[in-house]
């Protein structure tokens, strides 16, 4: 019964996928990304890592696809029809992207994993949180912290980019 | 240790579909959600290894935490370009934007 909800999810996550980099109306692949994401949220649910789907859902979700179809409403008219692309280039990207495809599945499955003896701890949000802030061995206080400058540089040079210029 | 390995094929081919969008694609914003789908198998794949193979470590989860926040600046960054292009060139196609070519 789990495995008929991975194979659910796995298809819709590759059919909303398909659709948003094939769809020719711009709006409706923007709302086919948002049914992907929740799909890959959904299988972080399914693999019993809560606090990450949470974060999927509300960054990605709430965050990037909202701000994406903002930008959209700013720079199209609604009924915009993307235009098609050349179909040898379609012929032959499509080529070489299964060929990549193939060839890294073909990596997957004849590598054998080996699985570290350890007993599996769990994932709660109070061990998160304390590894996050932890400057000992296993913490993640550095990457946090260069992360925060990254975001605080990020929207600094977002609202200077953006900003309007009286005459250029 | 097969349903391992079929989350990773299937993160695989999101990541491909991303690339295949990323590449036939010529508007801006949908190229930038082709690398938002490229992202989120990225993503995928480090929980699986997380989960299947170190499961008594937290590597993975914090690395995909962390690409998820790098995936917000970046789309912030990315939409302040293309609005900016968008006021100077009137239009986001790529092929549109053309100061720099020679």
């Amino acid at each position: 019964m789990s495995n008929f909800f991975l194979y659910l999810i796995s298809i819709m996550i590759l059919v909303f996928g398909a659709l948003t980099v094939t769809s020719h109306k711009i709006f409706r692949a923007a709302i086919y990304l948002l049914f992907t994401l929740i799909n890959v949220a959904a299988l972080y649910f399914y693999l019993q890592y809560e606090f990450i789907a949470a974060v999927q859902i509300v960054v990605y979700v709430g965050g990037i696809v909202v701000l994406i179809i903002f930008s959209l409403f700013l720079t199209h008219r609604v009924g915009f029809d993307l235009p098609e692309p050349s179909k040898l280039k379609m012929f032959f990207t499509f080529l070489s992207v299964l060929f990549a495809f193939m060839f890294c599945y073909s990596l997957v499955l004849g590598n054998e994993f080996e699985q570290s003896s350890s007993v599996a701890s769990s994932v709660s949000i109070n061990s998160i949180g304390r590894a996050m802030l932890n400057y000992g061995q296993g913490g993640f206080v550095l990457p946090f912290e260069v992360v925060s400058i990254l975001l605080l540089a990020a929207l600094v040079g977002s609202i200077a980019i953006a900003f309007k210029t009286k005459k250029t | 240790m097969t349903e391992m390995k079929f989350i990773l094929s299937i993160s695989f081919a999101l990541f491909f579909i991303g690339a295949y969008g990323f590449l036939t694609r010529r508007n801006m914003i949908t190229m930038l959600m082709a690398v938002e789908l490229m992202l989120n198998a990225v993503n995928i794949n480090f929980v699986v290894f997380n989960k299947y193979l170190f499961a008594d470590k937290m590597d993975g989860l914090f690395f995909s935490i962390f690409i998820t926040t790098i995936a917000a600046a970046e789309a912030a960054v990315a939409i302040a370009i293309i609005i900016n292009l968008y006021r100077k060139f009137k239009s986001i196609d790529e092929d549109d934007i053309d100061t720099l070519r020679w």
